[in-house]
């Protein structure tokens, strides 16, 4: 090993340099460094002075820029924290100028959907029912604006757009059924896939665009709750401070601020999380680091409660719609850990611990779905029971089938990446079902 | 001699899995090996093999383990996997494949076109 001060030196400050690059983590670094000094020893052994060897080491290293961005290309969540892997030229600034003009004009155009849906339909549930038709065309146009969208898979994604307009108007729903309440509410998730399609630049064939798409639901996620938060102290301290004053502000709130802030901020959320990716990049992975240990507790205490009490008395449909919540929270956990996982990692502790919490979910879930299965047998399907034990039957599979790969990954049998894949092929399967919901059940259930 | 971009990019998986499959390795060694076996003819950029070994890793074809260098730093070896023994077989056919097209079409060029009469 060298110990001439002055080469140190110069591999400290390249080091510097690599370590700049977010595409290239520091056990890269750590690999490349050992590459450099091996070249050089070797160089230097041929007859170069440290200087001439140094150089041509690095040179023969490569261009950072292309290095790192194949870094990028390969480990795609770390281009997650990176969005541009050279600098912006110098038009950035107009750029993003332009950009916070197009997201507030599209904030406003959602706000201004649903204000012209209040005013035109006396019913409120008629606007309940549209929301996510009104609000989210702004999101996926701020999206097709921002990924340059095509015009055929724009006109290709509006087809489905349209019929689920349709459904949710034109069909005859009893307007206190729950099919009604169904269809709207699993029309969002479905809308929501139709989103995805312009998030992925209509690459939605692409399982890093769609784990893309994981991460950034969850950041808009928190995005939006921390803006809602802002907000409501905002609303407080204004009704407080006019009503001392006298004045009335909440028909104002009612009629004008709600409408226009809440959709907006979804929009302005999605822009904040596509521009400021790294701000909180670390909250999603960070959230599912506190709540798995927790969950896992949680999940426990529901098991020995069901074998001390002698199972289940008093099953109802909103036992199992609990259980629902209870699967979708550990499927959101799992998605969110996997989604900032590093892929090449060895299997750990953390591993272990979720494979620990998707088994006890699925006991907790094997426990209510024997009850509720006898309960349906005894009276009869309705539209609520079926739906809920339909969405708990495809999570049912989605966890099942991650424990199994989990586990071969942590006996050493199979990579990661397995389970990675499996997490984004199988998202597909909830718009299906959920279109299903839309479309089928108000039928087959006579529109109750 | 410089050779196209294009061609070292699809030459280097096979390259890579085929040196490991003589036994496990780490960066500096492989770049070392394409040099000894092409006899310096082929030039690497020395910095796009890693991202290479990492996707190689991610597929499952090869496996990496941290040990430690002669000069006590830290260094990656790289193993190949039964997987990417397969992986390796099946470039292989498809490389002689491409290898014995190219052969033909090599000696077709040195001879002269045969020029068919009547149908100019």
């Amino acid at each position: 090993m060298s110990t001439n001060p002055e080469l140190e030196a110069q591999i400290d400050q390249w080091r510097g340099y690599v370590q700049r690059r977010r595409a290239i983590s520091a056990s890269d670094v750590e690999e490349m460094e050992d590459h450099l000094r091996e070249q050089v020893t070797d160089l230097t052994g041929t007859g170069l002075d440290d200087d001439e060897a140094f150089l041509v080491s690095v040179k023969r290293m490569g261009n950072l820029d292309e290095v790192s961005r194949e870094f990028a290309r390969e480990h795609s969540d770390r281009l997650w924290k990176q969005l541009v892997l050279v600098p912006e030229p110098s038009d950035g600034g107009a750029r993003s100028w332009r950009e916070l003009g197009v997201v507030l004009a599209l904030a406003l155009g959602a706000g201004a959907a649903v204000k012209l849906g209040v005013e035109l339909f006396a019913d409120e549930m008629v606007v309940v029912r549209n929301i996510g038709l009104l609000v989210l065309p702004f999101l996926a146009g701020y999206f097709a604006w921002k990924r340059k969208l095509t015009w055929r898979v724009g006109a290709a994604l509006l087809v489905p757009f349209a019929v689920l307009a349709v459904v949710l108007n034109v069909y005859p729903f009893d307007p206190d059924g729950s099919t009604l309440f169904l269809a709207a509410s699993h029309s969002l998730v479905a809308l929501w896939a139709l989103v995805s399609v312009v998030y992925a630049g209509g690459r939605w064939r692409s399982d890093a665009r769609r784990m893309d798409y994981v991460r950034f639901t969850g950041e808009l996620a928190i995005y939006f709750v921390l803006i809602a938060l802002g907000g409501g102290v905002l609303i407080g301290l204004t009704l407080g401070t006019l009503g001392l004053v006298g004045v009335d502000f909440e028909p104002v709130l009612e009629s004008w601020i709600l409408p226009f802030c809440v959709p907006g901020a979804l929009i302005v959320a999605a822009w904040l999380v596509e521009a400021k990716q790294n701000v909180v990049e670390n909250i999603a992975p960070v959230l599912t680091r506190v709540f798995t240990p927790l969950t896992i507790v949680m999940l426990l205490v529901f098991l020995g409660v069901f074998a001390t009490t002698g199972g289940l008395l008093h099953v109802d449909r909103e036992l199992l719609i609990l259980m629902d919540a209870v699967l979708v929270l550990v499927l959101c956990l799992l998605l969110y850990s996997i989604s900032a996982r590093d892929s090449l990692a060895p299997p750990g502790l953390f591993d272990v611990l979720q494979l620990v919490l998707v088994v006890a979910a699925l006991a907790v879930d094997a426990v209510t779905l024997s009850a509720m299965l006898t309960r349906i047998a005894e009276f009869g399907f309705s539209a609520n029971k079926v739906a809920a034990l339909g969405l708990n039957l495809v999570l049912l599979v989605h966890l099942a089938w991650s424990a199994w790969l989990t586990v071969g990954f942590l006996r050493g049998a199979r990579p990661f990446a397995p389970i990675e894949r499996w997490q984004t092929r199988y998202l597909p399967a909830y718009a299906v079902w959920a279109l299903i919901v839309v479309v089928i059940f108000p039928p087959v259930f006579a529109f109750a | 001699m410089h050779i196209d971009k294009d061609l070292v990019a699809a030459s280097a998986t096979p390259l890579v899995l085929g040196i490991l499959a003589d036994g496990e390795s780490y960066g500096y060694a492989i770049v070392k090996r394409v040099n000894e076996l092409s006899g310096g003819r082929m030039q690497w950029t020395d910095g796009m093999l890693y991202p290479l070994l990492h996707r190689l890793e991610r597929l499952g074809y090869v496996e990496a383990s941290w040990g430690t260098s002669e000069a006590g730093r830290r260094r990656k070896h790289y193993a190949i996997t039964p997987a990417g023994r397969e992986t390796l077989a099946d470039r292989q056919q498809q490389w002689s494949v491409v290898a014995d097209a190219l052969k033909q079409v090599w000696q077709d060029v040195q001879r002269p076109p045969v020029v068919v009469e009547g149908w100019a």
